[in-house]
């Protein structure tokens, strides 16, 4: 498994080296573009130009994120669509600061970022000279040939040479892991936005979503004060006159007297009835027994597919998140049995240190898609006040999978009194 | 019959305590707390335990879980679980903790005190108690899934109440069948359904609720 993922990381540090090559390539026709803006050619290259090398740019930002954990904030996209005149979407994309990041790191990329991974993958192929190919070519390659340090004249020198390519290779792929992580500091270095644009597009997230908190808080309390007054509230005053009638007919007629309190008695259990969906819509008992864990298994129970469930977390979530990734799995389940007519669906709960993450996959049809269906809009903007975030992988005619990531800490188990 | 009672709410367990005595139960205990109901179940040997889920110290299934570990300490400890909610999950454990000797009701059921107690005494001689909520919630899901589609709805009905436990005699009363009609129900639903008939009535209602939980 270790050896797999330094070949990974190796195969990775290629692709890097040829990213930088690319990048530097965009980089020179950006660069002749904006020499060439004063007779006017250049407006015509600066827009495709500057538009690659942000998706090149965009390519090492998702990479370094994906290999190496490194978050990289990206620049906002350039403004200005097709209706736009050309030199007003050159004059958007020389004001944007997230272009001259994108050319310094075009410019610079191959050196360092192209150095930095050189390094494993040199030791590699020239390892793999000395081990794997000079053993065969030696006598071809005449009187003065040095491999490193030692001059391969005869089968003892070629072997000794094979022992360090030997070496040599084993460095390399010993070098790889650590060495694309600092590629994904370095990357993160030069592309991300300073951390005054990070803090302000916060700033403007955290507005958002805290408006949006308090609307659907404001919607869940009138919808409660609803279900009690058309529910529970009104049962109860049609007991007290249910109760109040049957008082007066006691002594007259106690076999309706018995009748209408009959009545009540089911009048009252109705009530309750009411009450307990109502409180188990707030917030479900098992949730907050049990955790997340067990109430998804409870709802695996209830559902009426073929639920696997695996939880792998050791402790307890916070409350909140518990509830939002309960009542999200709960929609993901019913979407499953209603619009992608699943027959199994499987569950997977994990924390990785930093996050929840919750996988639902379900063998139905696919094609789900969050633009479309209010349901799935309305989960993802729920979990968007934790800065959480909803994937979905859903191709026609499946499987469908979806993912929800919700940051939060995970809290020791809790231990029993009992 | 001795009984230990666990209930937090003052006015429940008075009430519950009452009911029990007019019905000739002796209670040993009554308890409001996890770790005191534990205590009992294991030092007062009592004949039955009444037990609702949520208790203190945690306000959590503090109860639940004390009636788990007592049944796992003492096997086929007859406990009667009490809650404001089901829940399968819960039901399943209960289940878990071995055959019989187990019930599990919503809380509302106490006002019948004749349906009550019965299902009291029931868990006290070893049998399986479900709540009529618990069984509804497997029939309509068996349902969906096509596993029952092969009965009557009166082999349906028979069912439903062969699930919450009830005797033969308890189901012709209340369906107003005679009882020689409501064994050739039972034979015909074991026969469709592919259950291997059993004269003892707690493992009829395990191997029900085992064929309904597939």
């Amino acid at each position: 498994m270790r050896a797999k993922e330094r070949l990974v990381a190796v195969a990775r540090c290629q692709l890097a080296g040829l990213l930088a090559v690319a990048g530097s390539a965009v980089g020179s026709l950006v660069v002749l573009a904006l020499l060439l803006l004063p007779v006017g050619v250049g407006f015509w290259l600066l827009v495709p130009g500057a538009t690659t090398l942000r998706s090149l740019s965009d390519r090492s930002r998702e990479r370094a994120t994906r290999w190496t954990g490194t978050r990289i904030t990206p620049p906002e996209p350039y403004s200005g669509d097709h209706s736009w005149s050309r030199r007003r979407r050159a004059g958007a994309i020389l004001a944007a600061e997230g272009f001259w990041r994108d050319l310094a790191w075009a410019w610079l990329e191959p050196w360092v970022g192209g150095f930095l991974v050189g390094v494993p993958l040199g030791f590699l192929w020239y390892g793999g000279f000395g081990a794997l190919v000079q053993p065969f070519v030696w006598p071809l390659l005449g009187p003065d040939n040095w491999y490193a340090f030692v001059p391969v004249e005869d089968t003892p020198t070629m072997l000794a040479a094979l022992v360090l390519g030997v070496v040599f290779m084993a460095a390399g792929l010993l070098l790889a892991p650590p060495i694309l992580r600092l590629h994904g500091r370095w990357t993160r270095r030069l592309l991300s936005v300073p951390r005054r644009t990070e803090m302000v597009r916060r700033i403007a997230h955290l507005t958002d979503t805290r408006a949006e908190v308090l609307d659907v808080q404001a919607a869940e309390l009138r919808r409660i004060e609803r279900d009690l007054h058309d529910g529970a509230q009104a049962r109860l005053v049609s007991l007290g006159l249910t109760l109040d009638s049957a008082t007066r007919l006691l002594d007259s007629d106690p076999a309706a007297a018995r009748k209408l309190l009959l009545e009540v008695a089911e009048t009252s259990a109705r009530a309750l009835e009411d009450l307990r969906n109502l409180v188990h819509g707030i917030h479900p008992p098992v949730l907050a027994d049990r955790g997340l864990g067990d109430a998804v298994r409870s709802l695996a129970l209830d559902s009426f597919l073929d639920v696997g469930v695996d939880v792998r977390l050791s402790g307890r979530l916070p409350s909140p998140v518990e509830s939002a990734a309960y009542f999200a799995v709960g929609e993901l389940l019913a979407n499953a049995a209603k619009h992608a007519a699943a027959r199994e669906v499987a569950i997977v709960l994990d924390h990785d240190g930093g996050r929840l993450r919750v996988t639902v996959t379900d063998d139905g049809r696919g094609g789900a898609d969050p633009a479309k269906g209010t349901g799935l809009r309305g989960l993802r903007r729920r979990l968007e006040s934790f800065d959480g975030v909803l994937t979905l992988h859903s191709p026609p005619g499946g499987p469908t999978t979806a993912t929800l990531e919700i940051p939060c800490a995970l809290s020791s188990p809790k231990t029993s009194s009992c | 019959m001795r009984v230990v009672l666990a209930e937090d709410l003052f006015l429940l367990r008075d009430g519950l305590t009452r009911t029990l005595r007019e019905h000739g139960c002796d209670v040993v205990a009554s308890v409001d707390n996890g770790p005191s109901l534990l205590r009992a179940l294991l030092e007062d040997e009592p004949d039955v335990a009444v037990v609702d889920v949520r208790l203190p110290p945690t306000y959590t299934d503090e109860g639940l879980q004390a009636a788990l570990e007592a049944r796992r300490r003492r096997p086929g400890l007859p406990v009667l679980v009490l809650s404001q909610y089901v829940d399968q999950l819960y039901a399943n454990e209960l289940l878990a903790t071995g055959d019989g000797a187990v019930g599990y009701l919503l809380k509302d059921r106490v006002t019948d005190t004749a349906q009550f107690v019965d299902a009291v005494r029931r868990v006290a001689a070893g049998g399986t108690v479900m709540d009529p909520q618990v069984i509804t919630k497997l029939l309509t899901r068996s349902q969906a899934r096509g596993m029952i589609d092969s009965l009557t709805p009166r082999e349906l009905d028979v069912l439903e109440m062969m699930a919450e436990g009830r005797s033969n005699v308890a189901i012709a009363a209340t369906l107003h069948f005679s009882e020689s009609a409501v064994a050739k129900h039972t034979a015909n639903i074991f026969a469709k359904l592919r259950i291997a008939p059993s004269a003892d009535d707690n493992r009829r209602v395990l191997a029900v609720l085992a064929y309904l939980k597939r």
